[in-house]
């Protein structure tokens, strides 16, 4: 473990990973700035991985900054709150910030423009509340991974609960090009971080914590230091700068030199992965009883007048947080949510921005690969940038010709994209793992939906019987009766 | 004369191996496929492939009678699945395209005559007489029975329609 | 809406052309000097098979109905034949190399789908086919006449040499055998191998430096080891075949030879003599034909360096490196299927048919 502390052999280690240009300088210059606030919010229901939230607000309804407007649903869920105070306009479908543009339920709010908070609770010691107080406010404030994954946190925390963690983990290594926004975070906010991170140990009862941070920020890691100076259970590492660093298994991997089993979740091997944003999101939320109804944006791209990072509201449309930063220089080749390499294509600037939403790109042409796809000429580069040690330009042979079974590792591609990103033939090969897994999801829905309908047929074939013999017994009951009845009258006289 | 005989002899040796082997190693034709492929149908007897049932066709199949893309509600899962199965070049050409389908009642011309619902296979079709009939879009197969017996064409198939979470990307184009 | 773009939205910059060139200038040094050493009738030769190998590429895109553009600027069919030419004899005459180059394109190329679809590297197939159709014209080696020795053929008198076949009469150094083909010869006679070195004309520091008859590109063994460690620092390609094939010829040289020195050639003689360096730098590495994992690489190229090596003690061809690479490319899709690295999470590598996902 000691010998691992070394920045060299961290280095040696990390053999795995590409190193895109990382266009940073620009974005992290600027400091967090408060995004004034839109005229009209469209808050989706959907902003996290599990079961959407359920609205339990009416149209007309008037509410605070902080009020629930939707309730979780399910294990797997978070509830949405108002990100400012005003009257709920809609309920109903708007385009999510997806690449497939598809409707998704969404409460629109007009802002009142007073953005008054809802009365919340705070704690003075968050350190005096029960572990699971702790989980079921993270709950019901609606913290989910920053980091762009977007899983419900207290659903992250009730398992380590459960599981023996002894470590937690915390990720700032934010190793997306352009994205600053877990650096100006941390250079801004690294006690309330820090305090996150202790509340989180404290929740799940682990012994330390190791905030990794890639080397390329070093005021960031120089402020995490001096926040987590007075706690010795947290402590703060540089880590080399390699994309992918932010998935959760490669830091792991690096931090602690274990490995994630493929069928198991970290706290299998007795660790925790929290983002920096997230930690920052479960403070606020337990300290100060504040709803996740914000977080930081990076906002840049060739094709934006200035880059910032903004503290957006949840739900504020991409076009009015573009246009704060002084417009469009010129018509955006592609815009995204997220980073270049992992982030999704925005359909339009009408796109709110959710809890994930790391980043808002808007992309001139030179900054974006231009050459067509040609064949593979196998060269392996792929390979050796696979993260996970996978076959790529082998699994996307297979899934060409449609043997999405000999696609071997399909399930353990993180679809980080640096297989593509190396490919000299251009190969997308991280689009080909997308669409296959995608692709084998449904075949698993079919199969469960052609049961179901079996099961169906089976119960109306049944009933039909069922039927068919009621209604013959009821026929000779009839009958019977009759009978009964004639050689009544026939005996009577 | 010693060529004759030994290229005889080899002949002669091969073919009775050859005879042997296909004895010895036969591909099993029994009631077990039939059986089997019945399992893979939807076994909502629709009757789309112009078999009486999902057991006839099962049966087809299984002595090769019919194509492997015979059944529309199985969409191009199940030709895979049948192709793999039985060891036959799928042909999706034909299949691709078709989309899954689920019947959809337009209110406005429904008499609730119950006609649909008494042919639904699955009782995926809800109302009761002279009432509104509504689809169940989970237990539907797209086996269009319903559409075939409306006296006033309220019933039609749609396409089954996309969700976010039933959202999959597409496939690559492929290399020029 | 059109459909989306998939992530990632960024590019490393490299790209299958650029990957191409940069090899072809890695082969650079190593040609001018088989130009300098060969005079006028390498020129020719070089010209005429590198010309041939991208007009058959073209007509056979042509004749599959695709678009010949794109994939004649990825220059795979002038690598090809660039290689092709490396490895003839200097002064083999013209229609060796196109003979060669159409081969290798057609036959062993796109007949099996194109670029990065075959199975044999086109070059050594190439070059395979001609010594076993024409071996006396893949075997004429001269002496080197280079440039400055003043015995170097005139333009016209190559243009005869190379397109008519016409030997210029006042040559008289003719036919000398390469190092390997003369110690084969002699152990035949039953003359140590110490001895047929000592009375062959090429020394060990002319292997070095290339100063000796053989193939047009593929005698400067130092040029060639330079060019390719070029690569290997460009990352271009790894190291893991170039070093796995020359210890695979390195290794038993070494300990037969100490075993018995009168039988078994010396190690460093196996280096630098035949197209070792060429092949173990930019043939065996043709990452269409190989594997692609590291470790896949290693078994590959110690493969190649063994076969080369048996093949040169015991077999009837004293050139083996083409037959050694021609033979570890067959083995090329099953060492992908077995060789495969140990997946993040996993105990350890999968085989691949507990691994269906």
């Amino acid at each position: 473990m000691k010998m691992l502390e070394s920045p060299m052999i961290r280095r040696l280690m990390v053999r795995w990973g590409v190193h895109p240009d990382a266009r940073k300088q620009a974005t992290a210059r600027r400091g967090i700035e408060t995004l004034p606030l839109p005229e009209l919010l469209h808050v989706p229901m959907l902003q996290h991985s599990g079961a959407p939230a359920k609205p339990v607000v009416t149209v007309g309804q008037r509410v605070l900054k902080g009020e629930l407007i939707g309730a979780r649903q399910g294990n797997i869920s978070a509830p949405v709150h108002a990100p400012t105070s005003g009257t709920v306009v809609s309920i109903g479908e708007y385009p999510a910030p997806h690449p497939s543009g598809l409707p998704v339920l969404t409460v629109s709010i007009e802002a009142d423009g007073e953005d008054r908070w809802l009365e919340v609770e705070a704690v003075d010691d968050p350190f005096a509340l029960a572990p699971s107080e702790i989980a079921e406010k993270v709950a019901a404030a609606g913290v989910v991974g920053m980091g762009g994954a977007a899983f419900p946190s207290s659903v992250k925390i009730a398992l380590g609960q459960r599981s023996e963690v002894h470590t937690l983990l915390v990720n700032g290594s934010e190793c997306e090009p352009y994205l600053s926004c877990d650096d100006r975070l941390m250079r801004e906010r690294a006690d309330e971080i820090v305090e996150g991170i202790r509340i989180v140990l404290h929740a799940v009862g682990a012994r330390q914590a190791l905030c990794g941070i890639e080397d390329n920020k070093p005021e960031a890691i120089a402020a995490m230091r001096a926040a987590a100076a007075p706690f010795d259970a947290v402590r703060v590492v540089a880590l080399p700068t390699r994309y992918p660093m932010g998935s959760d298994r490669q830091l792991i991997r690096v931090l602690t030199g274990q490995e994630v089993p493929s069928d198991g979740r970290s706290a299998d091997i007795g660790v925790l992965v929290h983002n920096v944003g997230t930690l920052y999101a479960i403070q606020q939320a337990v300290r100060h009883g504040r709803p996740l109804v914000s977080r930081v944006v990076t906002v840049a791209g060739g094709a934006l007048s200035a880059p910032y990072n903004l503290e957006v509201p949840l739900g504020t449309p991409a076009r009015h947080v573009v246009e704060h930063c002084g417009g469009l220089r010129e018509a955006p080749a592609r815009l995204l949510m997220g980073g270049p390499m992992m982030g999704m294509q925005l359909p339009s600037l009408d796109s709110p921005v959710i809890k994930g939403s790391s980043g808002i790109l808007a992309l001139g042409a030179d900054e974006l690969p231009k050459d067509r796809p040609s064949p593979c000429i196998r060269c392996g580069q792929c390979v050796g940038a696979c993260p996970m040690n996978l076959m790529p330009f082998d699994m996307a042979a297979h899934i060409r010709i449609g043997e999405l079974d000999e696609a071997h590792g399909l399930k353990d591609c993180i679809s980080c994209g640096s297989c593509s990103y190396v490919c000299p033939a251009h190969i997308p090969l991280s689009h080909y793992f997308d669409y296959a897994k995608g692709e084998l999801t449904a075949r698993e829905r079919g199969k469960l939906r052609q049961e179901s309908i079996r099961k169906l047929t089976s119960a109306r074939s049944e009933r039909l019987e069922r039927e068919a013999r009621e209604k013959a017994e009821a026929a000779a009951r009839r009958k019977a009766e009759r009978e009964r009845a004639k050689a009544a009258a026939e005996t009577a006289p | 004369m010693l060529a004759i005989i030994s290229l005889t002899t080899l002949g002669l040796a091969l073919g009775l191996a050859l005879g042997l082997a296909s004895r010895l190693l036969r591909v099993e034709q029994a009631d077990g496929l039939t059986a089997e492929i019945e399992a893979m149908l939807p076994g909502s007897q629709c009757g789309q492939c112009g078999y009486p049932g999902c057991g006839p066709a099962a049966a087809a199949l299984a002595e090769g009678k019919a194509p492997v893309t015979l059944c529309p509600p199985g969409g191009r899962d199940l030709v895979q699945q049948l192709a793999a199965r039985l060891g036959v070049e799928a042909d999706l050409s034909g299949v691709e395209d078709s989309m899954p389908m689920l019947a959809t009642v337009n209110e406005s011309l429904c008499i609730g005559c119950t006609k649909c619902f008494r042919v639904c296979p699955t009782d995926a079709v809800v109302g009761a007489p002279k009432q509104i009939h509504n689809v169940l879009r989970e237990a539907c197969t797209g086996c269009g029975k319903c559409v075939d017996v409306c006296p006033t064409m309220a019933v039609a198939m749609v396409p089954m329609p996309v969700t976010l979470q039933s959202w999959t990307w597409h496939k690559p184009l492929a290399v020029a | 809406m059109m459909r989306p773009t998939h992530a990632p939205h960024a590019h490393a910059g490299a790209t299958v052309s650029r990957t191409m060139l940069l090899v072809m200038l890695a082969l650079v040094p190593a040609t001018l000097f088989g130009f300098w050493l060969n005079g006028w009738p390498a020129v020719l030769l070089w010209t005429v098979t590198v010309a041939s190998a991208v007009v058959a590429e073209f007509f056979s895109l042509r004749m599959a109905g695709r678009e010949a553009g794109p994939a004649l600027a990825d220059g795979s069919a002038a690598l090809t034949g660039w290689l092709l030419a490396l490895s003839l004899p200097a002064w083999a005459p013209w229609w060796t190399g196109v003979l060669g180059s159409v081969f290798a394109v057609v036959v062993v190329k796109q007949a099996f789908g194109g670029l990065g679809q075959n199975l044999f590297n086109p070059a050594m197939a190439a070059r395979v086919m001609l010594l076993i159709a024409f071996p006396v014209e893949l075997t004429t080696w001269v002496q080197p006449a280079p440039w400055s020795s003043g015995q170097a053929l005139s333009l016209s008198q190559a243009f005869a040499l190379t397109f008519l076949g016409e030997m210029p009469v006042s040559f008289d150094a003719l036919s000398s055998a390469t190092t390997l083909g003369h110690v084969k010869t002699e152990l035949t006679r039953g003359i140590p191998v110490g001895e047929a070195l000592a009375a062959h004309p090429a020394s060990l520091g002319a292997g070095l430096l290339g100063m000796h008859g053989g193939s047009l590109g593929e005698t400067a063994a130092v040029l060639i080891a330079m060019g390719g460690l070029a690569m290997v620092a460009l990352r271009i390609i790894s190291w893991h075949i170039p070093l796995a094939m020359l210890a695979g010829v390195a290794l038993p040289a070494l300990l037969l030879n100490a075993h018995d020195p009168a039988r078994y050639l010396d190690a460093a003689s196996h280096l630098l003599s035949g197209g070792l360096m060429l092949g173990a730098f930019f043939i065996a590495t043709d990452p269409v034909t190989s594997p692609g994992t590291p470790r896949g690489q290693l078994i590959f190229g110690f493969g190649c360096g063994l076969l080369t090596w048996l093949i040169r003690t015991y077999g009837g061809y004293p050139e083996a490196v083409a037959f050694a690479v021609l033979l570890m490319n067959s083995f090329t899709p099953v060492i992908d299927r077995y060789v495969r690295p140990r997946v993040y999470g996993h105990a350890r590598a999968r085989a691949p048919e507990g691994g269906a996902s």
